[in-house]
């Protein structure tokens, strides 16, 4: 097949450019799973514990709805997993969807693939290639994760069930991710598309699991995660699950060679109309310049987070509607606070707002260095604008951003549960809980300044350092790690509102920390070379 | 004579590589100064060290009586600058770029804008992604020559021109000379440095190996004299400064050194000239007379 030709050589090149990306990826899910596996089993050990623990997550909404059901409440390999499972396949989807898009719409725009198009590759080589890298990590990612789980004792059926799970998410990913670059000529439209995506049929099976037995649980089987997790791991192993998964990537894959085949080299389905012949009064300065670039972004992701705190504090008047027993209760409050089940999951849901919104501020921060690195700061640097007044027009988006996020959220959610309470105190109190987040999101927008003045070349590490931080919190408890180590983790000083004493001295800590950070990293800027 | 930019022992390092290794550059306000050279030999480099993007390991550099590193703010509101590599934002038109960065530099000329996009026929309404290289090099160069600036550098603004846009150019440079703007203009292109620059400087490997007005450099290199005489030209062989003589009956052809060409011309007029073409060294032969060696063959290899 002609259209065909160099793929191999295409997967050859992308595997050499991904050569530490990808194993770093799959060693950290791997890590992540079996180091969960491996502490539960030793905490879980008896089924009366289990059943308590599972049957407390399954009653409890806000659970469900973030992490998924439980299926057999006695299952060891389940009350192991159940955080990994939904929101570790969602880890999975973001690494397909990026590697496709990656290898296919970057190329496209950057201008590569017309020089590697013109060789003797076929008309579909890119996308196969893209195709086959992040479906065949998948793959290995899915083996490797089941040897790993059978390695510290789980059941092998389940395990090897369990790793196809992420394989699965990670392959319809890809299919869904080849099908956003071919609508879009920006590769960063096209990872908004398939991550958007992402968020919703993650929404969609939260609303089928959280849904009462009339209620619209087919909405699970909306979402190729809810279809994951009806594969079901260590409760029954549903294998045909499996092929609903692998059905909708053919479907996905057929409909990018369908666009792919009607398409011009670095046409989207999407046209640019003609725009303004003048810049317009707004487009003056950096700022001006660097509002217009990310606006967008700032925009969708405010939307976004007004709707999940919504959501949010819609969901808090149904936590603790079944809970039973002493250890439930103990359980909850150990997610996340002192007073109070709602207060305990509003605090715990914020937290991971906070997180997300560092995913933002992580994102706009490393925005000076691709506008850098794309050649694009050094017309603006040419002119009267000094190199600390251009970086700063991209950092206040990211600081400000963030901010005026989580302002959003905990407005939203707190004007939601005040419908519920009829209190107007708790718009206060739950917006709040979200302001005290803010610091903690700054240290990280100040780690990745720091590294774009200081090592520039190490400024994606930023990510890196993020789900370290998500990972001390998510899994530091169960793995009972030192103090010390929990304490690296910026988001471990913030108290724990609403409900907690307000603290402000870890407060004023995490803004020196993420101040002197800037400063290292704005001092750092001014010395060093362009380009 | 003041100077525009004056630069004297340049270095600049990246990791092992010298991209600079000791450069002098000197170019006088007023003067269209040509920067000349073959891809690599450091003319990017060097203008962006001009620009305080790249900061110098050693040696002086004076920009409009300024230090480039230091005095960004204020040097740049005096300099439009096109790069070499005109990458713009491919969500913004061609009319927004212009426009944000003549505002940047503190204002353009509105007239000046609408008579340049009409010169170089371009569409401002246009999205920079839909660009091609030509047209995203005229939106920096209408960007450039607009604003009202004393100092042009241009890093090979002409690569993705065709050869009316490039005559539109060249117009507006000497226009622009004219007027008392001083340019800096790196280019391998040798007849648009011929046709625009008072001076040159050609650059090697990151030193300057020549540099000055086209008549001072053709002074150091040969004409070329063909000439129909009267009788065999003997005795011009042996003639200080006559090189590559070839005869054949009553014709000669010689490469004479500048400063003894009025002598010899003294003597083939006493055997009697009955056609004579002198040819002053182009550009080009002034370039390869550097580079000689370098065409040659690889000679940095030498074994230690």
């Amino acid at each position: 097949m002609t259209a065909l030709l160099g793929t191999g050589a295409l997967v050859r090149l992308a595997l050499r450019r991904d050569r530490i990306l990808l194993p770093v990826w799959i060693v950290v899910l791997v890590v992540s799973a079996a180091g969960s596996a491996a502490a539960t089993i030793g905490l879980y050990s008896s089924v009366a514990d289990r059943v308590q623990l599972a049957t407390t997550v399954d009653n409890t909404s806000s659970l469900v709805a973030l992490y998924g059901r439980i299926y057999d409440v006695t299952s060891l390999g389940e009350v192991s997993l159940f955080k990994m499972g939904g929101l570790g396949a969602a880890m999975v989807a973001v690494l397909t969807l990026l590697t496709v898009v990656r290898h296919t719409r970057t190329e496209e725009e950057s201008g590569r693939l017309e020089l590697l198009g013109a060789t003797p590759v076929g008309r579909y080589a890119p996308l196969a290639a893209a195709l086959a890298v992040a479906m065949g990590t998948s793959l290995v990612l899915g083996l490797v994760t089941a040897l790993a789980l059978i390695g510290v004792g789980l059941p092998a059926a389940g395990s090897v069930a369990f790793g196809m799970e992420w394989a699965g998410v990670g392959i319809a990913f890809a299919a869904l991710a080849a099908l956003a670059a071919q609508l879009t000529r920006s590769a960063r439209i096209a990872n908004g598309i398939a991550g958007a995506t992402l968020a919703v049929v993650y929404v969609l099976r939260a609303v089928g699991d959280t849904a009462s037995a009339g209620g619209p649980t087919w909405l699970s089987w909306l979402s190729p995660i809810g279809w994951a997790q009806q594969l079901r791991p260590y409760a029954g192993n549903r294998w045909w699950a499996l092929a609903i998964t692998l059905g909708f990537a053919v479907a996905a894959t057929a409909g990018a060679v369908a666009l792919a085949a009607r398409r011009d080299l670095d046409a989207g389905l999407i046209h640019d109309r003609p725009g303004p012949a003048h810049a317009s009064a707004r487009l003056r300065g950096p700022f001006g310049l660097a509002w217009r670039l990310q606006r967008g972004l700032v925009l969708v992701w405010t939307a976004s987070f007004v709707f999940g705190g919504v959501v949010i504090g819609g969901l808090a008047a149904s936590v603790g509607d079944f809970l039973t027993g002493p250890q439930a209760q103990e359980f909850i409050t150990e997610l996340g606070g002192q007073q109070g089940l709602i207060n305990a999951f509003l605090s715990a849901e914020l937290a991971i707002l906070a997180v997300i919104a560092s995913v933002y501020g992580i994102q706009a921060a490393l925005r000076m260095r691709s506008e850098e690195t794309a050649l694009h700061a050094e017309p603006v640097l040419a002119t009267a604008t000094g190199r600390i007044r251009w970086a700063w027009s991209h950092i206040v988006i990211a600081l400000a951003g963030s901010a005026v996020m989580l302002t959003g959220a905990g407005l939203a959610a707190g004007v939601a549960r005040a419908a519920d309470t009829h209190d107007a105190r708790d718009i206060a109190r739950v917006l709040g809980g979200a302001l005290v987040q803010v610091p903690a999101v700054w240290v990280l927008i100040g780690i990745v300044v720091a590294l774009y003045g200081l090592a520039p070349r190490l400024v994606s590490a930023g990510w890196a350092v993020l789900v370290v931080f998500l990972l001390l919190g998510e899994l530091g408890p169960l793995l009972k790690l030192r103090q010390w180590a929990m304490d690296l983790s910026p988001f471990t000083h913030v108290p724990r509102l609403p409900g907690a004493p307000v603290t402000v001295v870890p407060l004023i800590w995490l803004a020196v920390v993420a101040a002197g950070l800037t400063a290292a990293g704005l001092a750092g800027f001014r010395r060093r070379d362009i380009g | 004579m003041t100077t525009a930019v004056s630069v004297a022992g340049l270095v600049k390092r990246f990791g092992r590589t010298r991209a600079l290794d000791g450069l002098d550059l000197e170019v006088r306000t007023g003067e269209v100064h040509g920067l000349l050279g073959p891809n690599g030999a450091g003319k990017s480099t060097t203008i962006r060290v001009l620009l305080g993007l790249l900061r110098a390991d050693a040696g002086t550099v004076r920009l409009l009586e300024g230090d480039p590193w230091r005095d960004i703010a204020t040097l740049h509101r005096r300099l439009a600058y096109v790069p070499g590599d005109v990458s713009l934002w491919p969500n913004l038109t061609g009319g927004e770029v212009i426009d944000l960065l003549g505002r940047l530099r503190g204002g353009l000329d509105p007239n000046r804008r609408a008579d340049l996009l009409a010169r170089f026929e371009l569409d401002p309404t246009t999205k920079c992604r839909a660009y091609s290289k030509g047209n995203r090099q005229k939106v920096a160069l209408v960007a450039a020559l607009a604003s009202d600036v004393e100092l042009l550098l241009l890093d090979e603004p002409t690569a993705g021109l065709d050869p009316l846009m490039d005559a539109v150019f060249r117009e507006y440079i000497t226009q622009d000379r004219d007027r008392g703007r001083t340019v800096l203009l790196s280019s391998h292109i040798l007849s648009e440095v011929e046709a625009l620059a008072d001076r040159v400087t050609i650059i090697r490997a990151g030193k300057a190996v020549d540099s000055g007005t086209l008549t001072d450099l053709r002074h150091l290199t040969r004409t070329a004299v063909v000439a129909d005489l009267a009788a065999p030209p003997d005795g011009i062989a042996a003639m200080p400064g006559v090189h590559g003589v070839e005869v054949r009956g009553n014709r000669l052809r010689a490469d004479v050194d500048t400063d003894r060409l009025g002598d010899v011309l003294r003597q083939l007029t006493a055997l009697g000239v009955r056609s004579l073409t002198c040819q002053p060294p182009t550009l080009e032969e002034l370039f390869l007379r550097h580079y000689a060696d370098q065409l040659a063959g690889p000679r940095e290899k030498v074994p230690a």
